[in-house]
């Protein structure tokens, strides 16, 4: 086909010999530029090949002499955000936790950097944006709270821990298996369940209720209260009101007073810095069951835990 | 025209250099119309970010600026924000059809007026002429040896495109940023470096295309010359040379001796010496003519020394051509331009810059945008009732500090409250402040009595408490137990 080249008169080039159903291709000449744009790459490919890393070797690619790495790049996008962020952490870790409120930009920047950590420590068991998981884990985001929910009380949960093992300060209480362990037989638990659901407001007193409401206070009020409005003390949850974790039902509480679950939560100050456990903690607060400063008596019984730990 | 011995000639080289082309001096209406478009298309890009325009103290006061930045456009009354960029999509889809307007009635008047390739080429070619001289003193230049007048002449003519480069470059940025501010930065080191980037970019492409590369940028590059000519069609004005009038050509002396015997044309080569894209018009339509019309004018003017009507080479759509090749008489410009076809054309136009016009007018500055936290969808609040939390953004687009009111309505004894309030302090209705022209970002709690449906459509409002009224709603879910998320 290619000794079929000729002059097409029309446009006065020459063609390239190949012909499709009386279609032919002319040859045009590319500009020279063009050529020299060809070079050019050429040239840059060069450069580049010396500059940065290029050829695969065995053990890796060649370095190039600029010594670049994406690796190298992150680390220092990373230290220049640290850098950036700087300020605001040191603010944050200079003010206590219950002046945050009054700092506005410095309590959003905690939230923001709380909700961050929130993502990555505490989803797990909280689920995303601390909708708790039934029957599991608590939510974070209603107004009821096992141990209290004012920014200092929720950071010393999460710093310390509930009932984490071979840790002194910890959170821990321990709720006995009143069935298991046969302290109250199997009527005795329902009469219990019946005085409990009276008090929530989920049954009409009856005659089981009346014999539970002696059971409990022998057996319960100790922890939960003599009317059952639980005790923060000892992360006792509130009984009268429309909250249950393990759920509220016959069965579901039935099953608790048999054998309580008593949930674990691990301390955070072996793994998170007390920056970071002070912007989780404000994330938390923010999430729209946050209480105002406690109560003197509240207050007390926090800080005493602390000392025995040596933490903050 | 090649012949078949060319096979064997420079053919056979895969690359072919650049054809030098060295338009000759030439004035007459075309021309100066093209100085009057040039004049007034470089005016518009160097001057128009130094327009000032008074907005007040919230907004920059710079009539036309794309502030990358802090994601708004302003130009002139009007501002646009990022939410409102079909608004851009409007212009663009009227830029698209202004150019099916302008093509299907005066053919390529796009590449041989207005655009930028070829307003810098115009330019860097009178550049050439104010250096080298006029066309031949250009050509004898060129194919000189290197003299120091040589060098001397390439070496302020190369000052002078760098020097109109850099302009160019710089009067780019200053779209994006208040103009004398970053006049002052750019000059004192201050700049952003992508705005030196810019700049370096933009002055190295026009020196390059504007000083060198010409009319390869039409010839092999720009995609345009090849769509306008599947947009043109019979009646869309074409540079024409009227072969059937020029035909054969011969010189005035000639003619004179045998009367009768050619055609109009004097074959003077006045219309390719004048030809910004080194083409030769004689051998009909072709794609390096951009339709400048300067071989018109040229084309003209021998005519009038001649003594014969101008015309020869004019502007003349297919159908004329026929028409006149056949003896008849063209029908008048205006019958050609106004026709169905550019009717359509026009009336689309005009209809998207009249609805823009008028959505632009009826704009709400004052935007509400709610988003229903989806985990947890709800919460069960200790005393029964449930709580719903939205993530509200408040669009405040005026330029003015406000104060709005957000309520619910259609959700019975709701109360709410954004952060930093708590349910024992909850309304029915709450007043926030917005900052002047910007997005104010709150997180909504709503509460309601548990009693009511899994899922509950109610509205949240909001309205300015000042002299406009005018607000937002939005119609959003209340879900309560019972929903499956």
């Amino acid at each position: 086909m290619a000794d079929h080249k000729r002059i097409d008169e029309v446009t006065g080039t020459v063609t390239s010999g190949h012909e499709w159903d009386g279609i032919e291709e002319l040859d045009t000449p590319m500009p020279r530029w063009w050529l020299w744009s060809l070079y050019a790459t050429i040239v840059w490919g060069i450069v580049y090949v010396i500059l940065y890393p290029a050829w695969p070797m065995i053990h890796g690619a060649t370095e190039g002499v600029l010594g670049w790495s994406s690796r190298g790049q992150l680390e220092a996008e990373m230290q220049a955000d640290a850098a950036r962020r700087a300020p605001v952490m040191n603010a944050i870790a200079a003010t206590a936790i219950a002046d945050l409120p009054a700092k506005p930009e410095l309590m959003q920047a905690a939230v923001q950097g709380g909700a961050a950590a929130f993502r990555v420590h505490c989803v797990q068991c909280h689920g995303a944006g601390g909708a708790g998981v039934k029957t599991l884990y608590p939510s974070l985001t209603d107004d009821d709270w096992l141990w209290g929910g004012d920014l200092a009380t929720i950071d010393y949960t999460i710093t310390h821990g509930i009932r984490n093992p071979d840790h002194k300060a910890t959170r821990t209480s321990l709720m006995p298996a009143f069935g298991r362990d046969g302290i109250l037989d199997a009527g005795q638990i329902a009469d219990v369940v019946s005085h409990v659901r009276v008090i929530s407001r989920q049954e009409k007193p009856s005659a089981s209720s009346a014999r539970g409401a002696a059971l409990f206070e022998a057996n319960c009020a100790v922890c939960h209260g003599p009317a059952g409005e639980g005790g923060r003390e000892v992360g006792a949850p509130k009984l009268t009101d429309a909250i249950w974790l393990y759920g509220g039902d016959r069965a579901s509480i039935a099953a608790t007073v048999t054998q309580p679950r008593n949930g674990v939560m691990p301390r955070w100050n072996s793994r998170l810095d007390p920056v970071t456990i002070k912007m989780l903690a404000a994330y938390v607060y923010s999430l729209g069951g946050g209480e105002k400063a406690p109560a003197p008596a509240l207050a007390a019984a926090a800080p005493e835990g602390r000392g025995a730990d040596g933490q903050p | 025209m090649a012949s078949p011995d060319d096979l064997t000639g420079e053919h056979g080289s895969l690359y072919a250099a650049r054809k030098g082309v060295y338009p000759k001096k030439v004035d007459g209406p075309f021309r100066r119309f093209k100085w009057a478009i040039m004049a007034v298309t470089l005016a518009i890009y160097y001057g128009t970010p130094w327009i000032r325009w008074d907005r007040g103290p919230h907004a920059p006061d710079q009539a036309v600026l794309v502030d990358l930045a802090n994601r708004r456009f302003y130009m002139f009354q009007i501002e646009i924000w990022p939410h409102e960029f079909y608004y851009v999509a409007g212009l663009l889809i009227m830029a698209g059809i202004g150019l099916f307007l302008v093509t299907s009635a005066v053919g390529r008047a796009w590449c041989g007026y207005a655009c930028p390739q070829t307003v810098w080429t115009d330019l860097f070619q009178h550049v050439d002429r104010l250096i080298d001289g006029d066309r031949n003193a250009q050509i004898r230049l060129a194919n000189g040896p290197w003299t120091a007048e040589k060098i001397a002449k390439r070496t302020v003519k190369y000052a002078i495109y760098l020097t109109v480069a850099f302009w160019t470059g710089g009067a780019w940025i200053m779209y994006f940023a208040d103009a004398p501010t970053l006049t002052h930065d750019f000059w004192t080191g201050q700049a952003e470096p992508v705005a030196y980037v810019t700049v370096a970019v933009l002055t190295a492409t026009t020196f390059v295309l504007g000083g060198f590369l010409r009319e390869q940028v039409c010839i092999y590059m720009c995609p345009w010359p090849r769509i306008q000519t599947a947009m043109m069609d019979e009646k869309s004005l074409l540079v024409t040379y009227k072969d059937w009038r020029g035909e054969p050509r011969g010189s005035v002396k000639k003619a004179e001796k045998n009367p009768g015997a050619f055609g109009d044309c004097v074959d003077c080569n006045q219309c390719v010496a004048v030809c910004p894209t080194g083409i030769d018009i004689r051998e009909g339509p072709q794609i390096g003519c951009i339709t400048c019309a300067l071989c018109i004018d040229a084309c003209d003017s021998v005519m009038a020394q001649v003594g014969r009507p101008r015309g020869l080479i004019d502007y003349c759509t297919l159908d004329d051509a026929a028409t006149e090749k056949a003896g008849g008489v063209a029908p008048p410009i205006r019958k050609t331009l106004f026709r169905p076809r550019t009717l359509v054309y026009f009336g689309l136009w005009g209809a998207i810059g009249l609805a823009m016009l008028f959505t632009l007018g009826q704009r709400t500055r004052l935007d509400l945008a709610v988003q229903h936290e989806r985990s947890p969808l709800y919460v069960q609040l200790s005393d029964g009732a449930i709580r719903n939390n939205y993530t509200l953004k408040l669009r405040n687009m005026e330029l003015r500090p406000r104060r709005v009111e957000i309520s619910v309505r259609g959700l019975p004894e709701a109360r709410l409250w954004i952060d930093g309030g708590s349910r024992e302090t909850a309304r029915q209705s709450l007043h926030m402040p917005l900052a002047p022209d910007s997005v104010t970002s709150a997180r909504l709690f709503v509460v309601a009595p548990g009693d009511g449906p899994a899922r509950q459509d109610f509205a949240i409002a909001v309205r300015a408490l000042d002299d406009d009224p005018r607000g937002d709603r939005e119609i959003i879910q209340f879900d309560r137990p019972g929903t499956e998320p």
